[in-house]
């Protein structure tokens, strides 16, 4: 009994001051809400290392510089939401309550981005998604209005579904697309639902739209009937992880179409899964290393230095949403909510990796144009640029 | 008409695979009366295992599958000497939450050390063959073959050999049939090598089929055999091969009729209708609760 006593005294004595040194922090605490296991560890990993390269560097030039010149150091809380919708919403409430950081970086993956948001909204708390495309992550669901305190760094679905529709069409000539999505994950489901809708009303014909769900490794029922319907391409708006083994499967059964996809596949893990299969396909993305600007190319060149790979698309949108966060940190000059988003929603245009960021004002969705890459010898390749 | 036969040998690739898991939890259920929720996971490092062996060592696909069966086996048993054997006369709960945990061990274990996805080397590389409309792999062949040929020895086995007749016997009666001098825990400790050998041969089947694997993928594919053994019968070896048999063909040609979305729902409506109607499976008996 008095050993437990002592040990319990012991425990509270080692674990007081540090809970209470954490409050009295002075640094700017960032949260972050990232992917790091479940079905996209290497979405995680990507938005981990870029946000850390990003913090590093301002934390070296002294901290972000706030009102009456004063700079502040930047501290980052990396949180794990195992790519799930409820861990995602549960690590946004624990970010902000408890650890009381002044915004959220991610989640990334529009299922995890969705409750993030809406938690984050009802909170007051900035959030701002990397890569979650979909609408309803800076939408207010029952209003229908934007929401407050949630903004993107990228472009949505919709416009991606124009870019692809008009790429399918126009640049391959091709008149019958099949589609295949996994129905239980967000972005699939949207980019899905809203390239089919685009494609049709463009002129083009859906001759198979098939579903399969989350964890699913056999395709092959699913891919019979698409090869029954003969299409010229088929849409993959699924993430990089599923599309080797859709891709390997339409083979083996004998299909030829080309595949294309959204940017969903932008993680190179796609070319070592896929190898010879996934060859050739087009997919829309953020933003290409081919066509950078000199500050990309300075971020493209640090990363690759830093961490031994070229940067995706994600890292990018990392690098980008850290950077709107710091440039709303110098302009509102606090480290406060409410003055940080007053700011951010005063920002009209910001340069970043990924190229312009434009926002109309009151709502939280960049204008941004997108590049449709090639999956080429092993490697992406540019093709085309798509203004907004 | 191309298009059904086409659909029909997805099925039974499908099928297959299905059973050769389904086939550990049935035998074992059948010796123990336990549930071994590890076995789909056991199921998931057994393809790790061959991805292990084949970046080692590029050896042929007959030498890969063995090798594997055998590091599988061992597993196997040991998880039953570590952490099943000093539960065996606890209730049947804790053996239960056992296996349950013992699965998320090596889940994450794996977790741990290979948080990607990892692309299998080619072990086979397959030829197609087309006839008429229908396009055959050699690889579906060879799955089909290797998984029909061990279950009819797994059948051969336990209906022919003094070995099989213990086995048989222990599911019958546990209590007695020591005191026939039938060595129990050598008999159980098979039970889980060849359950854990036919889970290891499914992944390697399954990690050439589908050469994109993860430490989580033992999950659904685990979960699904799980259901094709209650669907033919838990603790029947030949309702756990016609249950799988039933799945994959279910699953397959609700895609082909339905839409896809739906064959989740039309799959596990059928569990339930099956369930109503044949509550112990398609094959399964009604045993004799013992006091």
């Amino acid at each position: 009994m008095t050993n437990t006593l002592r040990l319990l005294s012991l425990l509270l004595a080692v674990l007081l001051p540090t809970g209470c040194g954490s409050q009295k922090s002075d640094a700017v605490k960032i949260g972050m809400n990232i992917e790091l296991t479940g079905e996209i560890p290497a979405v995680g990993a990507s938005s981990k290392n870029a946000a850390e390269m990003f913090f590093e560097k301002i934390n070296a030039a002294g901290g972000v510089p706030l009102a009456e010149g004063k700079k502040k150091k930047v501290e980052l809380v990396i949180r794990d939401n195992g790519a799930k919708a409820d861990q995602a919403a549960s690590v946004a409430q624990q970010l902000i309550s408890s650890q009381d950081v002044v915004a959220m970086v991610g989640p990334n993956s529009s299922a995890c981005a969705i409750p993030a948001g809406e938690i984050a909204e009802a909170l007051k708390c900035v959030m701002i998604s990397p890569w979650s495309t979909n609408p309803k992550t800076t939408t207010d669901t029952t209003t229908g209005q934007p929401k407050k305190y949630v903004f993107r760094g990228c472009f949505t679905d919709p416009f991606q579904a124009i870019v692809l529709a008009k790429f399918v069409l126009n640049d391959l000539g091709a008149k019958k697309a099949a589609v295949l999505y996994d129905v239980s994950s967000e972005a699939p489901l949207g980019q899905a639902t809203l390239f089919k809708d685009t494609f049709t009303a463009n002129g083009g014909e859906i001759v198979a739209f098939e579903t399969f769900t989350t964890g699913d490794k056999d395709f092959s029922a699913q891919l019979t009937n698409i090869r029954a319907a003969n299409p010229d391409v088929i849409f993959l708006p699924t993430y990089y992880n599923d599309v080797p083994l859709i891709a390997q499967q339409a083979r083996r059964l004998g299909i030829t179409a080309k595949f294309v996809g959204s940017d969903a596949w932008s993680s190179p893990e796609i070319i070592k899964l896929g190898g010879a299969d996934v060859e050739g396909s087009y997919f829309c993305n953020h933003f290409s290393t081919q066509i950078a600007t000199d500050e990309a190319k300075q971020f493209v060149t640090d990363y690759t230095a830093k961490y031994g790979q070229a940067p995706d698309d994600v890292a990018a949108l990392t690098y980008d949403a850290c950077g709107l966060i710091t440039e709303a940190l110098k302009e509102g000059g606090k480290n406060d909510r409410e003055a940080l988003r007053e700011a951010l929603a005063k920002i009209r245009e910001y340069k970043g990796v990924t190229g312009t960021f434009r926002f109309e004002p009151g709502s939280g969705d960049p204008l941004k144009s997108a590049v449709v890459l090639q999956i080429k010898d092993g490697a992406f390749q540019w093709v085309t640029n798509a203004q907004p | 008409m191309d298009y059904f036969a086409q659909q029909a040998i997805n099925a039974v690739q499908l099928g297959s695979i299905y059973a050769l898991i389904a086939l550990g939890y049935s035998m074992v259920y059948g010796v123990l009366v336990m549930i071994n929720f590890a076995h789909g996971d056991v199921f998931m490092v057994s393809s790790f295992f061959c991805f292990l062996l084949l970046l080692v060592l590029p050896v042929p696909f007959g030498a890969a599958l063995i090798i594997v069966m055998l590091a599988t086996a061992i597993l196997g048993v040991a998880i039953e000497r570590l952490a099943y054997r000093p539960l065996r006369n606890a209730p049947r709960v804790s053996a239960i939450i056992t296996a349950l945990g013992c699965g998320l061990v090596i889940q994450n274990t794996t977790l741990s050390l290979s948080p990607y996805s990892q692309r299998m080397p080619e072990l086979f590389v397959p030829v197609l063959q087309h006839f008429g409309g229908v396009t055959v792999s050699s690889l579906q062949v060879l799955i089909i073959g290797v998984s029909v040929g061990l279950m009819i020895a797994l059948d051969f086995f336990i209906r022919k050999t003094r070995y099989g007749m213990a086995m048989r016997a222990i599911a019958q009666d546990r209590i007695s049939v020591p005191l026939m001098g039938v060595p129990v825990n050598q008999i159980i400790a098979m039970t889980f090598a060849i359950g854990a050998a036919l889970g290891g041969a499914a992944g390697v089947l399954y990690a050439s089929a589908y050469p994109v694997i993860s430490a989580t993928m033992g999950v659904l594919v685990g979960w699904k055999a799980f259901v094709a053994a209650v669907i033919g019968g838990i603790g029947n070896v030949r309702g756990a091969v016609l249950g799988a048999y039933v799945l994959g063909a279910v699953e397959v040609f609700t895609v082909t009729i339905l839409p896809s979305t739906y064959r989740d729902l039309v799959v596990y409506s059928l569990l339930l209708v099956i369930l109503v109607f044949k509550p112990y499976g398609l094959l399964g008996r009604p045993s004799v609760q013992k006091v």
